[in-house]
């Protein structure tokens, strides 16, 4: 019977009137690899701090580490009981070298004032060959891929005595050999009884290593399962207490192409990517990270000229050397990260929508109308049904739906041919993600083409007209998701049987 | 969808959304109110307000290109070497060009200032947008050109001499209000408009917030930054005008603590130094305060050293004032 | 055994700095220095005297020394443009102090030290409690104590130093070089081989990981400007040994140099880079460009003009150089 590294009962947590957490009971296993998942907002970060020390939980609360109860579990205690957390920023610093890196934490533990280098060096050797990865220890760490930097802060973890190694959202930008490379890290960890904690919602690769997984929904523990036991399907109606419904899109295809690449190409992004968009048309592109299918986006959009190849719009040829002239010929782009690129969130929801138009809000002289300018935000936001407290609220004050409601309507508001959406629903709720998805067939309903990038295959397989897979920058099938089972999708696995050739 | 408000509603509406104006109001009352207590008799005397209106205009103007700077994102520490540098170069022209007729030869000094200022400011933004350089770095290094530039012209000598009619713009009155306050509020409604009614003025805001984003939308990163210090260089150029003009000479060591000063007239106006936020209203208030408050220090005959450490403390005050709101707010 | 895209051979380490022992941009300006003493000394022979040589060594120690603060403010991913304030305050009640109260040369730099040193550890208190910007905080505070300085010594010069304070002896005359080297050593093993150093270097990585990883942000900020503040006292000490009167406005300006110098040698302004050898590269060319337009009777009015050149040429080369790294980094592996 294995040991409990790990046990948690009675965990609550209230944020100015929010019940966060709601008397969560977890455990988990010595040596074993659990996963944490829910949908954002579910409570899941807050079980994380609280397991970290970071925050403390409120009365009633009893915490067992390997047996013994903990009575104030701080952030330092919890380091040194060997609780530690890998946020996805890593936390690496790119200016010191690897094996700076990996000592670190032990380095600034000693007494000593003076560093002591052939420590630092044999301790971060040490850690490497223990676990069995070969890092170059005397470059400096921000020259490293995120693949490898994730791997400086695992060592970091262990230089650090860890027993609990937590986490979060680790495989988020991994393409498909570093994820299998940091799985094989993780098994080698597991065999010299390392337990680890992962929080992802990158299900379909959490799945092929997690033993158990702990679903959370609105703050309460749903329960705990054997990963074997459950399916995509099951998953979700598990996250989120609702069997979602998906709906195939209509058949809105007019004839013409709108938009056609033909043989693009560019060095380090992808090769060779020839296809056509019609009219009315909903196009997936997918496949794992790294695959080029955003660089492709980014080509079309203008932001990333191509090398090779051309693109025709309407069957005319352009030139697009920048996101304007992109804009111009019809095109429209909605990002991947919505809070980095694509949308202001400090200014105002008018403000986010209006800015691919301003220069149709002009008066007569020249000057921006405002009333103009505000008409069109409310247009816009009642057209796409957006909630949003006022016209003048920070889009950051938004929920992620209605964030990436905006993020549309700006491109709505150009009127475009062409629209392009890079995981449009990255962020956001599955209730919501429906709503989204209404919305963008009724975009093609209208005449619009569109294309989606996802690496959900469940999202492009909905949603999606036709599929593109594709995988190290080429193109290697397309797919009608008419022949394809429903039953399939749900395997965790799909997107990697159809790269895998 | 929104409720209809009555009148007082609308009022609270305004000061909750424009927190910032709604304080500054609130201290600038305060302000006046202490000068008056402390010293009614002087205070309230027109030559004091006459003597606030010829000082204020170019201390208005280039807090103004400080400001708008600052909108972007960046910051811009060239504007008094600008400003005395363009100063040197229009004085040269004005006392140096013998047998022009003066009606032509001042307007064709003013133009060419201002285009060197402008031209200053195209460079200071191609510096930082095309090269990539931070704006700390990329306009203090330009300071030092210009000041090295204006060293060498003047050897270290002041120029002076202008004919008559350049002097009225510095000193002279319209309607019986100082020429240079109308130049201030030709500036000010001018960046205002600018600001809150140009393609090119709601760009700065959205870059200065999140320059990828504004990138991602279409807007022209590399034209919007190279607009801003251009129209920074320009502002700078006009105070120029009037402070040549009221000091009848030009000279590479004038108004050195201006640098200090707009930034704190920024800062306190409302502009965020890390970009995307700033009204000119605020920026009014702010110069109103300030000049307020300079000239009750005057009056007290207080050293112009001590005024140096009393804006620096009022910097302080304003960033810790600011940096509390900011904490409470979450 | 799983080998990672960037593994390469590993040498011994025994340190950061020494794996190779100039970084290219140090090599770069070592070919430069090595240029234009060549230059220098065929357009006028009496650059490479002794005399010479001696004189720009005493003349430039001050800037030396200053610039050593700066870059560790810089490499913590800070600013400070108060130093020259903070160095003039120092002198000034060093100066006071000695002559009329007389003492020994420990004493003097001590007193100086000290000042400073409060003077810098006020600057640590605003940035880290105000949370803002240091370059605003550091304008506000360079004209708070160049103004309280010009208030109470009323402008008034400082001199009759005793005697045990003029470079009299020939040993004398070194002090500024020896104080100046003396200075950059300890400030080398500071960075390389203490904790604090490297914590300081971690600041300037990623303030939020320094955090995690438990580095006390406050305490490291306060060393910091702390030790600029210092530095500035020593430097200013110097200064005052080697022109024997001070004024407080003497200083007033000369901030530039000092950055240029700094920024030269390969300090960022982002944090997390620079190197005790780059600044004193950097230095030692700022002091030979304007020993050199001295000696042919260049107008001290060009100096201003290069030192700003020098900034925005070295400054776009280094975003230049990054550029290029950062867009090597991304490429995918196309099949």
């Amino acid at each position: 019977m294995a040991q409990e590294f790990l046990v948690m009962k009675g965990i609550s947590k209230k944020f100015s009137g929010i019940q966060a957490l709601n008397n969560v009971d977890i455990a988990i296993n010595e040596g074993e690899i659990h996963c944490l998942v829910g949908q954002n907002g579910c409570g899941k970060s807050t079980l994380i701090k609280i397991i970290s020390g970071v925050i403390k939980p409120e009365k009633g609360a009893n915490i067992w580490i390997l047996g013994n109860p903990v009575h104030h579990l701080t952030s330092t205690s919890a380091i040194q009981q060997g609780i530690l957390v890998i946020y996805q920023d890593l936390s690496i610093f790119p200016n010191l070298t690897v094996a700076e890196n990996i000592a670190m934490p032990k380095m600034l533990e000693s007494n000593s004032e003076l560093v002591n280098w052939r420590k630092v060096r044999d301790l971060a050797a040490e850690v490497t060959a223990k676990i069995g990865v070969s890092l170059p220890l005397e470059k400096n760490a921000g020259l490293l891929s995120i693949a490898d930097r994730q791997l400086i802060a695992i060592c970091r973890a262990i230089a650090g005595d860890a027993r609990l190694l937590i986490m979060d959202e680790p495989t988020a930008s991994l393409t498909r050999e570093e994820v299998d490379q940091l799985f094989v890290v993780i098994k080698e960890l597991q065999r010299k009884g390392m337990t680890t904690l992962f929080v992802s919602h990158k299900l379909n690769e959490i799945m092929s290593i997690a033993e158990r997984v702990t679903v959370i929904r609105d703050g309460k523990k749903v329960g705990t399962y054997q990963s074997k036991e459950l399916d995509n399907e099951k998953l979700i109606y598990l996250m989120t207490g609702k069997n979602i419904a998906y709906s195939r899109p209509q058949d809105t295809i007019k004839p013409q192409c709108i938009l056609e690449v033909k043989n693009l190409s560019k060095k380090g992004n992808y090769k060779d990517i020839s296809f056509c968009l019609h009219e009315g048309e909903i196009l997936g592109i997918t496949g794992l990270l790294g695959s080029g299918r955003t660089e492709l986006a980014l080509s079309i959009f203008g932001m990333n000229p191509p090398e090779k190849g051309d693109i025709f719009v309407n069957g005319a040829l352009v030139k697009i050397h920048n996101n304007r002239d992109a804009i111009k010929n019809g095109l429209g782009m909605v990002p991947e990260d919505r809070m980095g690129q694509g949308l202001i969130m400090n200014h105002s929801v008018e403000a986010n929508i209006v800015v691919t138009v301003m220069k149709t809000l002009l008066s007569r002289i020249k000057l921006i109308h405002l009333r103009k300018r505000k008409k069109l935000a409310l247009k816009l936001v009642a057209d796409l049904n957006i909630k949003i407290p006022d016209i003048d609220a920070p889009a950051k004050t938004l929920s992620g739906g209605n964030q990436q409601r905006v993020a549309v309507a700006k491109w709505i508001a150009t009127d475009p041919q062409i629209l392009i959406l890079d995981g449009p629903t990255i962020g956001v709720d599955v209730h919501a993600k429906s709503g989204i998805y209404e919305m963008i067939k009724s975009l093609a309903a209208a005449g619009m083409g569109i294309i989606i990038i996802s690496d959900e295959f469940n999202e492009v397989y909905y949603n999606c007209h036709r599929i593109l897979v594709m995988d190290h920058g080429r193109l290697l099938q397309e797919l009608n998701p008419q022949e394809i089972k429903a039953e399939d999708v749900n395997d965790f696995n799909i997107l990697t049987q159809y790269t895998a050739n | 969808m929104f409720n209809k408000q009555e009148p007082m509603g609308k009022l609270n509406l305004y000061f909750r959304k424009n927190s910032d104006i709604a304080t500054l109001s609130c201290v600038l009352a305060a302000v006046v109110l202490l000068m008056i207590w402390l010293n009614p008799g002087q205070f309230l005397k027109s030559d004091n307000f006459e003597s606030m209106a010829f000082q204020l205009p170019e201390l208005g103007i280039l807090a103004l290109a400080m400001a708008v700077a600052m909108l972007s994102g960046g910051i811009n520490l060239s504007i008094v070497a600008s400003a005395n540098f363009v100063g040197i170069v229009m004085a040269i022209m004005m006392t140096k060009i013998h047998g022009m007729d003066p009606g032509l030869l001042i307007p064709l000094a003013i133009i060419t200032g201002l285009a060197v200022s402008a031209v200053i400011g195209i460079l200071n933004g191609v510096i930082i947008s095309m090269l990539d350089v931070s704006p700390i770095l990329a306009t203090l290094g330009s300071s030092m050109v210009i000041d090295g530039a204006s060293l060498i012209i003047t050897k270290g000598y002041v120029i002076s001499g202008y004919p008559d009619t350049f002097l009225n713009i510095g000193n002279g009155y319209l309607f019986g209000i100082p020429f240079p306050l109308f130049i201030l509020i030709f500036c000010i409604v001018g960046v205002s408009v600018l600001l809150t009614r140009t393609i090119f003025g709601q760009s700065i805001y959205l870059l200065g917030s999140n320059t990828t984003a504004a990138r991602f939308s279409g807007i022209n990163i590399k034209a919007a930054i190279i607009k801003t210090y251009a129209i920074s260089g320009l502002l700078c150029g006009i105070a120029s005008i009037i402070m040549i003009s009221r000091f009848n000479s030009a000279s590479q060591g004038y108004s050195t603590s201006y640098l200090l000063i707009t930034v704190l007239l920024a800062v306190l106006g409302g502009f965020n130094p890390d970009g995307g936020f700033g009204k000119v209203s605020g920026l009014v208030l702010a110069l109103i305060i300030l000049q307020i408050i300079s000239s009750g220090l005057n009056i007290f005959g207080l050293s112009s050293y001590l005024t140096l450490i009393i804006w620096g403390a009022i910097l302080l005050l304003v960033m810790g004032v600011r940096a509390i709101g900011v904490k409470y707010g979450k | 055994m799983t080998t990672t895209n960037s593994a390469t051979k590993e040498k011994p380490g025994f340190g950061p700095g020494i794996q190779k022992f100039f970084t290219s941009q140090e090599a770069l300006l070592f070919l430069v220095i090595i240029a234009l003493g060549c230059v220098m000394g065929s357009i006028n022979r009496s650059f490479l005297s002794p005399g010479n040589l001696f004189g720009l060594m005493n003349n430039h120690a001050f800037l030396a020394i200053l610039a050593i603060g700066v870059l560790v403010v810089l490499i913590s991913g800070g600013i400070d443009i108060s130093f020259m304030a903070t160095a003039s305050v120092a002198q000034y009640i060093m100066s006071l102090q000695i002559i009329a109260h007389g003492g020994n040369m420990l004493e003097a730099f001590l007193i100086a030290a000290a000042a400073g040193i409060i003077l810098g550890a006020v600057n640590a208190l605003f940035i880290h409690w105000l949370e803002a910007q240091a370059i605003i905080v550091t304008i506000a505070t360079m004209n708070i104590f160049f103004g309280a300085l010009l208030v109470i010594s009323r402008g008034k010069w400082l001199f009759g130093f005793p005697a045990w304070f003029k470079p009299s002896s020939t040993s004398g005359q070194w002090l500024p070089f020896i104080v100046a080297i003396s200075v950059y050593i300890a400030t080398w093993f500071l960075l390389n081989h203490t904790k604090t150093g490297r914590k300081i270097y971690a600041l300037g990585g990623s303030i939020e990981a320094a955090k995690r990883v438990g580095i006390n942000v406050l305490q490291i900020r306060l060393f910091i400007y702390g030790f600029m503040g210092m530095i500035a006292g020593i430097a200013a000490t110097v200064q005052a040994y080697v022109i024997q009167n001070i004024s407080p406005s003497t200083n007033i300006g000369r901030e530039m140099d000092v950055l240029a110098a700094v920024v030269l040698g390969g300090a960022s302004l982002l944090g997390g880079k620079g190197s005790v050898l780059g600044t004193f590269f950097g230095v030692l060319i700022i002091a030979i460009v304007s020993n050199g337009l001295i000696l042919m009777h260049i107008s001290s009015y060009w100096h201003t003009l290069f030192i700003g050149l020098i900034i925005i040429a070295s400054v776009s080369m280094t975003a230049y150089q990054q550029r290029i790294s950062e867009e090597r980094g991304s490429a995918i592996n196309v099949q």
